[in-house]
């Protein structure tokens, strides 16, 4: 993996809201066909800057390109090679999982076969299904589906595994390491550190507006321990989650 | 990749499922066609009799003479027979019956019968129509075999097109069906597409905004032609609504139900934006269509109103879209006699597209 070729550039990014800044001057950069992850707690601001990034929301100042296609003058550009899945997006109503696909496809401007879509994401068996009626596993899949109609080059997801159970969300990150493999590159929010552990290339640790730590899980966890630290108590070699997701299996389930 | 965005494509998809949504919406169907469908069943039953008048026959009376079998032939009166005299007491004095009549053989020199006759200070009205028929059978039953002295009346008709109930009720509830359409069905529609963040995720891919109103603005009127064709075509053949040059008639029908679509939507439009929760809607939607429900003459001619409500009346667009339809369907009016109406509608358009503006929200 070619590490080193740039394809989201922040530079000083800065948000301020009507009573409070939000972003106050991040900087850095995502590499091509990696996974890199925005950590922190809620409020930090992990979810401003992905909106900015995906041009659905104003800066206050800075400076952004994706792809070399910078956000204030070809945002249009932008929007054609991306996928994005909005923390608590809903659908249109009234629609099943194919008819919302095709239009997606027309909103897109592209032609795709809706089953195959819905096949990469295992949910054929939903077709004819109202979005509504998934279990929330099911409409994480549905979201990030949408997110690969126009083959972009890069996804954006906000929260995708937020209140999924272990099964959902193991499945999930398959399908985001599967999405990578064929050559997109992955943003993602999260908070929980398991995921961005087992899941992301980078990680940046974002806290009140600003970014306190970005360097892959591993170096992070080893400048750490360099600093002396210790755990208060040796941790066995599987944990809590691994017992339940060996007794109920891991396979995808139609949860 | 290097292919231009197709924007009529993305206006397209939208408007598809947008139409697809509606046509699955209860609210919508209900509105656009189950109500209006109701009033017009009621009133398409209701109407068409004309004036009927009950008049009572005393149990006292003779039945076998030429009074009572001429009154039974005459269709505006509606004999009734074989009440007590108590019963028909009550009734006079109720004014549910319009009097009572008592016919007996003449003992004494003169003519052959007499015919007592009561009125009921209840029911005046229909009283003055049962007195100068029941003069005019007198006068037709004594004179049978004399030749007028003084002058002879030739009573004829012209026959002209029956206005029915319909011809008035229907266009007012075609009225009412695009009203509620264009305003509940876009104020919901656009609140909860902004409140579920569907139009968010719309805006994470290259679609215009032009393209998302347009789109939804479409599939909005096409299911308001497809209902208002429908009440036509239920009206005609069901209860003889005219529709003087067929086909013409019918298209220029759709062409004012497009011009009132597209004002109204500017309402539901304006609700969408100032509205602060979904259960604020339904007060604000019908602050704005009650009033023209009640005063823009969908039920009764607005020229019943007092004279100090008919400016009222006069001011508000659906008075000029139920105008401009009674013309066309039953006067035969094309779009040009109704250009002033016409114009009345697109002022209005044009005023309510400007506040909307101002106080539509994306987010």
């Amino acid at each position: 993996m070619d590490k080193t070729n740039t394809i989201i550039s922040v530079r000083n990014l800065v948000k301020n809201y009507a009573d409070f800044e939000a972003v106050k001057g991040i900087s850095f950069d995502v590499y091509e066909n990696e996974i890199f992850g925005l950590l922190g707690p809620n409020g930090a601001g992990k979810t401003t800057t992905l909106e900015i990034i995906e041009t659905l929301r104003d800066k206050t100042s800075g400076e952004i390109t994706v792809n070399g296609f910078s956000v204030d003058k070809d945002s249009n550009e932008i929007k054609r090679i991306i996928g994005v899945q909005l923390q608590a997006a809903g659908y249109y109503p009234n629609l099943n999982l194919v008819e919302l696909m095709e239009l997606f496809a027309g909103l897109y401007g592209v032609a795709i076969k809706p089953m195959e879509m819905l096949e990469k994401v295992n949910l054929q068996d939903k077709a004819k299904a109202k979005y509504k009626a998934l279990s929330g596993g099911q409409k994480q899949r549905f979201s990030i589906a949408t997110t690969l109609l126009n083959s972009p080059k890069i996804i954006f997801l906000d929260e995708p595994t937020t209140g999924l159970d272990p099964q959902a969300r193991r499945n999930l990150w398959d399908l985001i390491v599967d999405i990578r493999n064929n050559g997109t590159t992955v943003v993602l929010t999260t908070h929980y550190m398991d995921e961005a552990e087992q899941l992301c290339d980078r990680v940046a640790f974002v806290e009140s507006g600003k970014i306190i730590a970005l360097d892959t899980p591993d170096n992070l966890i080893d400048q750490l321990l360099g600093r002396g630290f210790e755990r208060k108590k040796e941790v066995k070699k599987a944990n809590l989650e691994d017992v339940f997701i060996n007794l109920t299996g891991q396979a995808w389930r139609e949860d | 990749m290097n292919k231009p965005y197709n924007h009529t494509k993305a206006t397209l998809a939208l408007a598809k499922a947008s139409f697809r949504s509606i046509t699955r919406s209860p609210s919508a169907v209900v509105f656009t066609l189950a109500f209006p469908l109701i009033f017009i069943l009621v009133f398409g039953f209701l109407g068409g009799g004309g004036v009927k008048l009950d008049l009572a026959v005393s149990p006292a009376s003779d039945l076998h003479n030429p009074v009572i079998i001429a009154l039974e032939h005459i269709p505006v009166i509606n004999l009734i027979k074989d009440k007590s005299t108590t019963d028909i007491q009550q009734r006079l004095e109720k004014g549910s019956i319009a009097g009572v009549i008592e016919v007996h053989q003449n003992k004494a020199e003169g003519p052959a019968f007499l015919a007592d006759v009561k009125y009921t200070s209840a029911a005046m009205d229909k009283g003055n129509i049962l007195k100068s028929i029941l003069n005019n059978l007198m006068y037709t039953l004594n004179t049978k075999d004399l030749k007028p002295s003084v002058a002879e009346l030739k009573e004829s008709t012209v026959h002209g097109r029956t206005y029915r109930t319909i011809d008035f009720i229907l266009p007012g509830q075609l009225g009412f069906s695009l009203l509620s359409t264009g305003v509940f069905g876009t104020a919901f529609v656009f609140f909860s597409l902004r409140q579920t963040l569907v139009i968010k995720r719309f805006f994470a891919t290259p679609v215009k905004r032009s393209s998302i109103i347009l789109g939804e603005g479409l599939a909005r009127i096409g299911f308001a032609l497809i209902g208002a064709l429908f009440i036509i075509l239920i009206g005609h053949f069901l209860f003889h609504f005219t529709l003087i040059h067929g086909v013409a008639t019918v298209l220029n029908m759709l062409v004012l139900s497009t011009i009132g679509v597209i004002v109204f939507m500017g309402f539901g439009f304006v609700v969408s934006g100032i509205a602060k929760s979904e259960s604020t809607i339904p007060p604000i939607s019908n602050i704005i269509t009650l009033p023209q429900f009640l005063l823009s003459g969908t039920f009764f001619s607005i020229e019943n109103f007092p004279s100090w409500l008919q400016p009222i009346s006069r001011a508000l667009p659906l008075t000029y879209l139920n105008d401009a339809m009674r013309q066309v369907a039953f006067e035969g009016a094309g779009l040009w006699d109704v250009k002033q109406q016409i114009l009345i509608m697109v002022i209005w358009g044009i005023g309510i597209y400007a506040v909307a503006v101002k106080v539509f929200k994306w987010e």
